[in-house]
């Protein structure tokens, strides 16, 4: 595409999207493109002052996301996504700040960051695109990877390790919103996306997880079939459930049963709010 | 110090009987700083303290972190945000920051980093002194790269050198490490915080172009781009990948070339603006010893006692380790007969000291052992 082509076009979702880095780094088939989409559909419907957007993501395919989208927008270390948004965050609490990155990203070498930010329970929202698997560095095994026979560039015998339940842990640490959808369900997921947006402004961290097809290699090395193929498995196996009413330690996502929903939704005390009162208290005080 | 501190007041100014930590947190707070990241770790503690007391009290933000990697990041998340941040640790933590050092220097992040040397390596000995990090800031962190760092030497110094930390920062868009060491941070002296009208405080540069015309990466002469903030109209995108000046992704050759010799140069080429040395008794010096930090308060002493003696024996001080004092060693060494280097390690400044003397002999008293160096070892050198 050439520069400005989104919004000649006049695509409903240009002033989000940076048309002249079109087009994207991602394979064709990819799930984060829609994923990307559904959040660009959520922004139309929360964000007021576009000037206050703040889209964060870190290294690895989802890493690159940030870089499309027509916002402020940084391109961290890897893992380090979240203690980024922190500080963007608490020094100005007025900023949307949305982390968009992967399960390598988050859950394994940020994982520390992901638990804290959840106990903490800051005002940022953070959506994770779970592919299961290290895509960017050639397909190797993540703490997302099925366990079992499933193959990957470094498990060529078979995963024996367990696999991380996302939405247990953003639960049990803390997060005051938790979801989970996959790719495939774009309608519940640009919902989710905007309700996290609001929920984080008001009550703290919000954390959905995508589960997210990689055809060129989660698909490819488990024989799995191309994107479609993929999209028909997660239709298969993935479950819908009603708000809350699912434990998020039931909340289980394999190769056999995807949990989907919303498990969390807890108006609890936001960081960056209850450190104003500080701030407040020290000033007069 | 407490009890003399009044409510929403930034600049303490009079005298003071204060501790090194307590003087580099009053000296951040009086060049404007008004986020602080960090994580507990000996011997740098007091500064996150006092910090979490102080920064509400005029508008900041501390926050304690899960460990030293977030706090450094969190501090260029803030500074993004268009706040000056900064963190303190010691060598330990200082060796987890140095990831996000690079993404700072690569992004052009301003912020200040203190890192209280302790005795090392790996966990060493936690209170006791050193000056075993003095090349880390430079050499550190992966890839070619300029940095600043400065040593203080004194309680005083160290609230002035916090002024200055903060303003280089914001001034090249660079991080700037102030490389203290134990013995500086927990000594406690007279500290006079001169009045708020005195401290010139320097801002980044702001972009100037309208939103649509702004590119974030894009530089005038000074090779420092216009830095636009978070909340603002400019939205731009900054990555730790080579970026062009829209600061978009670039794997070309010529791309890495660019950035990274713009990086360097915008330090390099500035040296006169941003290099600081200090000379004692140099006049009609025949030796000269080169020392830095706590180490050079040795120096002064036995530069004192050798001069009762009648030897002809001067001190030259880097107050600016990082960029190395190239010109100014070189000029010096052509003035003396003989150059000693004093400083508590194995030997690390000496190498470089050694690149600019020319033929002038250079003796070394490296000391690892973690207390801070006697006028009368550095006196036997000397005389030596």
């Amino acid at each position: 595409m050439k520069k400005g082509e989104l919004k000649e076009y006049g695509h409903p979702l240009a002033q989000w999207i940076r048309g002249d880095r079109l087009p994207f780094v991602f394979c064709s088939g990819c799930t984060i493109g829609s994923s990307m989409t559904c959040l660009a559909r959520a922004f139309d419907r929360t964000i007021e002052n576009m000037d206050n957007l703040v889209i964060v993501s870190g290294i690895g395919c989802t890493g690159r996301a940030s870089g499309y989208f027509y916002a402020g927008a940084y391109h961290t270390t890897h893992g380090r996504t979240i203690p980024f948004a922190t500080g963007a965050k608490v020094a100005n609490p007025e900023l949307d700040v949305v982390v968009f990155s992967g399960d390598g990203d988050i859950v394994a070498i940020g994982g520390n960051h992901f638990i804290h930010a959840a106990r903490r329970n800051i005002g940022i929202t953070v959506i994770c695109v779970n592919n299961f698997i290290y895509g960017m560095t050639g397909g190797q095994m993540a703490p997302t990877t099925p366990s079992g026979d499933y193959h990957t560039q470094s498990t060529p015998y078979g995963n024996v390790e367990r696999t991380f339940n996302l939405v247990d842990l953003a639960a049990s640490a803390g997060a005051s919103y938790v979801a989970r959808w996959t790719a495939l369900h774009q309608m519940r997921m640009e919902d989710s996306f905007a309700k996290a947006i609001l929920h984080a402004r008001k009550y703290g961290m919000s954390f959905i997880e995508i589960v997210s097809a990689c055809p060129t290699y989660f698909g490819k090395y488990n024989k799995l079939g191309d994107s479609i193929d993929m999209l028909k498995i997660l239709e298969k196996i993935s479950v819908m459930t009603q708000p809350l009413s699912v434990h998020p330690h039931e909340a289980t996502s394999d190769m056999s049963r995807i949990v989907c929903g919303e498990f969390v939704e807890l108006e609890r005390p936001e960081f960056t709010q209850e450190y104003q009162k500080i701030i407040d208290a020290a000033q007069q005080g | 110090m407490k009890n003399r501190m009044k409510k929403n007041r930034d600049v303490l100014t009079g005298t003071h009987y204060a501790m090194g930590n307590v003087a580099i947190a009053e000296g951040a707070i009086a060049a404007g700083c008004r986020f602080f990241a960090g994580y507990p770790i000996t011997p740098s503690s007091e500064i996150a303290e006092h910090m979490s007391l102080r920064l509400p009290q005029v508008g900041g933000k501390f926050i304690q972190m899960e460990d030293e990697i977030a706090s450094s990041i969190a501090c260029i998340g803030a500074s993004y945000s268009g706040t000056k941040a900064m963190t303190a640790t010691s060598g330990p933590g200082f060796s987890l920051m140095l990831e996000s050092i690079g993404l700072a220097v690569m992004t052009e992040a301003p912020m200040v980093v203190v890192n209280a040397m302790r005795a090392s390596p790996s966990t060493g000995q936690p209170t006791k002194t050193g000056q075993g990090d003095v090349m880390q800031p430079k050499w550190g962190s992966h890839g070619d790269y300029e940095i600043i760092a400065l040593a203080p030497w004194s309680v005083q110094e160290s609230f002035d050198m916090m002024i200055d930390a903060f303003n280089l920062s914001e001034r090249w868009r660079v991080p700037v490490v102030v490389l203290a060491d134990e013995t500086i941070v927990h000594l406690k002296e007279k500290l006079i915080i001169p009045p708020a009208s005195r401290i010139r405080r320097i801002e980044r540069k702001k972009p100037k172009v309208s939103p649509e015309h702004y590119k974030p990466f894009k530089t005038g002469q000074d090779l420092v781009p216009a830095m636009a903030t978070f909340g603002s109209p400019y939205r731009f995108y900054a990555s730790g990948l080579t970026h062009d000046e829209r600061g978009y992704p670039d794997m070309t050759p010529e791309a890495q070339n660019t950035l990274i010799t713009r990086l360097n140069d915008k330090i390099r080429l500035h040296r006169d603006q941003i290099v600081q040395v200090d000379e004692f008794m140099m006049k009609d010096a025949e030796i000269g010893v080169i020392s830095y930090g706590i180490s050079a308060r040795g120096v002064k002493g036995a530069v004192r006692e050798a001069r009762k003696k009648g030897v002809k024996v001067g001190m030259f001080r880097l107050r600016t380790i990082w960029p190395f004092p190239e010109e100014q060693i070189k000029a010096f060494a052509s003035r003396v007969k003989q150059i000693v280097v004093v400083e508590l390690n194995y030997g690390q400044i000496i190498h470089e000291v050694d690149r600019f003397t020319g033929s002038t002999p250079v003796k070394l008293l490296a000391k690892p052992s973690s207390e801070p160096i006697h006028p009368t070892e550095i006196l036997e050198v000397i005389a030596g």
